[in-house]
């Protein structure tokens, strides 16, 4: 018999089933005990993140977790990595994880309301980067776009190591009143399972085994491996099946994503404690002659499967003939719990449950500490701050992002409050007393320099970035991308980086509700490996009110809360001008937690006209941002040595806020910061450093000057 | 807004024939494969709509709803592809340039409103003698400008011929416009000014 499976692997499925795995089994195993799917280097370590509180109706194992917002209406929520396809095929890569994770929040039972996009990337002034660049948002675009669910917030990150190997995260929520939800889970034997939506074609083909291992260096033999979006299709199924939803004929529901049809269908029986018997004849092909194989494994995209009792059938199909979209009674679910698939007359699969879905055992990882850092070379001493200041504005890393925002159709469905460009986004949705804020990143260069620190520290920016509207954070999702886990120093900073992510959302008191682990993030073509990548997602919630802009308002003091420390390691200055002097990276502080608390309350009080916290390129960048519309002038004590630092240096827990004479005292009081200047004048003065506001603008649209040309 | 609204499926021809007036909302009708509009404007239900034109029922098309109409030939011109490639989502400013229609009839002529557009398929086209029949008849209902209510190059998102951002048909009964005025109905969310459009065709009808 000819093997496809890892050989340890082999011998385990053969003693097992006491007998030889024929080539289609072997293609189910290949699948499901894959990395992508199976969690098999990480699953372990995952176990400790805490993912209880009192708001988590439905944890981490589902689709999507359900978080409640406020009395029966409940938060769906989930994060998906969709790296590699977006290597091989940017455009399609892109806007499949789109679809999928959107499938994800929809087969809870909720309709999708919002996504968040973090994406990394080489430099551009590469052009296989530019060209991932581009094609990696028209991928988002074209598909979110088309399905009518808004991107409110992102983030884009740009560092060498991501070149040829760009990260694609995506954050889905939506929105479902408790006694709506649906599982994922099988519910009762003789049940049918139908499967509607597109067509399965050959497209996708092992793609959860193609993740788990690294990329060679020729990507176009992997293509067949990319699935094709059609958002056309996945509109129609988000229709149909809120609508079949709706009449309360799904028992239980799960989208095809990784392993496909074989992965959903054991999965759903398994959640359950049940078998299932596939009909592999009845699965609607797009062209002729799929073999068991194809048909079981393809991962052609918007594709649903539905638990169904017989009775609900006919009205199933009537609901997919309404909104013209393939549909098959693909299976029914057993009380015997095992995976067995028939195809022309003959059942080829014939599996035991328990050791397909569940099965694989976990690999025992070994990681050794990193020591390897080096600091890039050393530059000249810090003369012209204005340039400096300048060069830093029009960083892709801090420059604005609205070439790629305004190509998402961030309005649509008409709860976007506060849009993209801020520090996080707000929904407003009627049904809600609460607003939903959305935030979401990480900064990779800090994880690198620590990944524990650097990851806790990821979820005080989060929760920083949702104070600043006065939110207060209720849950948090991941993806958490690598290298390869075989590097001992890879997985080191993997474990790291999860010990972190506990302890950071321990700190706030606030569960890590789902997420997913994507290694092999690596290059050939360039040699590289991602820096270590814990992308947060995290949501928060806040009474309906006027949240404070991030636009300093004239007349308004400016007021720095948090204590700045030497911490410029990793910093976007040092990344600009190079090594000045030994420094630290930066460490998390209990005080942060405090100030994030400080700064939200007086947020919710209605005091505080303007508001930002500072993150990377520290305070210098976030005065030019907040002072870009009226300007300021702003005066920080300092001796000769620290002036880099208090300008530069990106400690966390730090805001910006602008205030209104009469509320300064007890702004000050009730934050314990520090009035450093007034909002104003139509230029930025820092100390004696002194800028234009059309030079800072122009510094600040360079990305979008470099994709477009003359800015519109 | 006090008056009865339904969504109805566009296979559903027999129950349009019975509403007073119609929008034809923004979206991706089948998913915009092939051209903006285009499939749209050949279903049945656009027969309906045609008839319904005719008669004097006040037609609103918003953005792809626009494109169905240009594509329908209910209205004059065309929507290409924007200038620069892309999508673009951004609130922008329009100066009102008629108010004698069911649509417009809420606003003061030269009036500066801020109204959000989303789109990849805007760039309203015509040609030099239809401009001309166009701008006779007082038929460009809406022109994108900057915060001075100049039409200038700036203020155009999308490249669009003359700034136009909303048409009207010459009996003035049938409106396309690529800006969405129900995006525009609640200040929180950035301005009401897209009220007073839905609010003039409830009049209207209401006469």
């Amino acid at each position: 018999m000819e093997r496809i499976i890892p050989e340890e692997d082999y011998e385990i499925i053969r003693k097992e089933l006491g007998r030889e795995p024929n080539l289609v089994e072997q293609g189910c195993f290949l699948n499901l005990w894959s990395e992508h799917c199976a969690y098999r280097s990480s699953s372990k370590l995952l176990k400790t993140l805490p993912t209880q509180g009192e708001r988590v109706v439905v944890g981490p194992g589902e689709d999507a977790a359900v978080i409640r917002l406020e009395n029966d209406i409940c938060l769906v929520i989930g994060m998906e990595s969709h790296n590699h396809p977006s290597y091989v095929d940017p455009y399609s890569g892109a806007a499949t994880g789109v679809g999928g994770i959107v499938r994800d929040i929809l087969c809870m039972g909720a309709r999708p309301i919002a996504l968040m996009d973090p994406l990394y990337f080489g430099n551009i002034d590469n052009p296989k980067n530019l060209y991932l660049f581009e094609h990696v948002v028209a991928g988002i675009s074209d598909y979110g776009n088309c399905i009518g669910v808004p991107v409110v917030r992102g983030e884009c990150f740009f560092d060498e190591s991501y070149s040829g190997n760009p990260l694609v995260n995506v954050v889905c929520i939506g929105i479902v009143k408790e006694e709506k939800i649906i599982s994922s889970k099988g519910r009762r034997a003789g049940d049918y399972v139908v499967l509607i939506g597109s067509t399965t074609g050959r497209d996708g083909l092992g793609g959860a085994s193609f993740a788990s291992r690294d990329l060679s260096s020729t990507p176009d033999e992997d293509r067949p491996s990319v699935q094709i979006g059609d958002p056309y299709t996945e509109k129609l199924i988000i229709e149909a099946t809120l609508e079949a939803m709706d009449r309360g004929i799904v028992e239980a529901c799960k989208d095809l994503g990784a392993a496909g049809l074989a992965g959903a269908s054991s999965e759903m029986a398994a959640g359950g404690g049940l078998g299932i018997r596939i009909f592999a004849d009845a699965v609607p092909l797009r062209e002729k002659g799929l073999t068991t194989y194809e048909i079981l494994l393809a991962e052609s995209q918007e594709r649903m499967i539905i638990e169904v009792r017989p009775e609900n059938v006919e009205e199933i199909a009537e609901i997919a003939r309404k909104y013209d979209i393939a549909f098959g009674v693909v299976g029914v679910l057993t009380q015997e719990k095992k995976f067995v698939v028939e195809h022309n007359g003959e059942v080829v699969v014939d599996l035991p449950m328990d050791l397909l879905v569940g099965g694989a055992p976990p690999y025992d990882r070994k990681a050794r500490k990193r020591t390897t850092y080096t600091l890039p070379s050393v530059s000249t001493e810090v003369s012209d701050y204005r340039n400096i200041i300048l060069k830093i504005l029009s960083s892709p890393n801090v420059a604005f992002k609205d070439w790629v925002f305004r190509q998402y159709d961030h309005e649509v469905q008409i709860r976007t409050y506060v849009k993209p460009g801020e520090d996080c986004g707000v929904l407003l949705d009627p049904m809600c007393e609460h607003m939903i804020a959305l935030s979401c990143g990480c900064n990779p260069r800090h994880v690198a320099l620590n990944p524990y620190e650097g990851t806790k520290l990821s979820i005080i920016e989060n929760s920083s970035n949702l104070a600043v509207v006065g939110a207060e954070p209720i849950c948090i999702v991941n993806c958490l991308n690598f290298g390869n886990p075989e590097d001992e120093e890879v997985y080191w900073d993997f474990r790291e980086s999860v010990r972190g992510l506990g302890d950071g959302a321990r700190e706030i008191g606030v569960p890590v509700v789902g997420g997913n682990v994507s290694f092999y993030n690596e290059s050939e073509e360039f040699g590289t490996e991602v820096l270590p990548t814990p992308s947060i997602g995290m949501v928060g919630i806040l009474p309906k009110m006027r949240v404070p802009s991030m636009y300093l308002s004239e007349g308004e003091s400016i007021v720095l809360v948090g204590a700045t420390y030497d911490e410029m390691l990793g910093s976007e200055f040092y990344e600009c001008c190079g090594v000045l002097s030994e420094s630290n990276a930066p460490k998390f502080r209990r005080e942060y937690v405090e100030s994030i608390k400080k700064v939200r309350e007086v947020v919710r009080q209605g005091i505080v006209s303007s508001a930002h916290d500072l993150s990377i390129g520290g305070l210098a960048v976030g005065i030019c941002k907040m002072a870009l519309k009226c300007g300021a002038e702003v005066r920080i004590e300092h001796d000769s040595a620290t002036l880099n630092t208090l300008l530069f240096s990106e400690t966390y827990g730090r805001f910006v806020l602008g205030v209104e004479e009469e509320f300064v005292d007890e702004v000050l009081s009730k934050t314990g910061g520090q009035v450093i200047g007034k909002a104003g004048g139509k230029r930025i003065k820092i100390n004696d450093i002194l800028l234009d506001l059309s030079d800072v603008q122009t510094a600040l649209s360079s990305l979008t000057k470099t994709m477009i040309g003359d800015e519109k | 807004m006090g008056c009865p609204a339904e969504i109805i499926w566009y296979k559903d021809v027999g129950s349009l024939r019975m509403c007073d007036a119609v929008v034809i909302p923004g979206g991706f009708s089948y998913g915009d494969y092939l051209r903006a509009g285009a499939i749209a404007a050949r279903t049945p239900v656009m027969d309906v709509v045609r008839d319904m034109a005719e008669d004097g029922v006040p037609i609103l098309g918003i953005c792809n709803g626009f494109q169905v109409l240009t594509e329908s030939l209910l209205l004059e011109g065309a929507l290409m592809i924007n200038e620069y490639p892309k999508f673009i989502c951004k609130w922008c400013t329009l100066r009102v340039e008629e108010n004698e229609s069911p649509f417009t009839s809420k606003f003061d002529v030269g009036e500066l409103i801020r109204i959000p557009i989303a789109h990849k398929e805007g760039r309203y086209y015509h040609t030099k003698e239809g401009l001309e029949r166009l701008n006779a008849s007082n038929l460009i209902a809406l022109r994108y400008v900057d915060e001075n209510g100049e039409p200038n190059a700036s203020a155009n998102p999308n490249g669009s011929v003359e700034n136009i951002a909303g048409i009207l048909n010459e009996s003035k009964n049938v409106m396309g416009l690529m800006p969405h005025p129900e995006r525009a109905c609640n200040s929180l969310l950035g301005s009401e000014d897209g009220r007073r459009m839905i609010e003039g065709i409830i009049e209207f009808i209401k006469k």
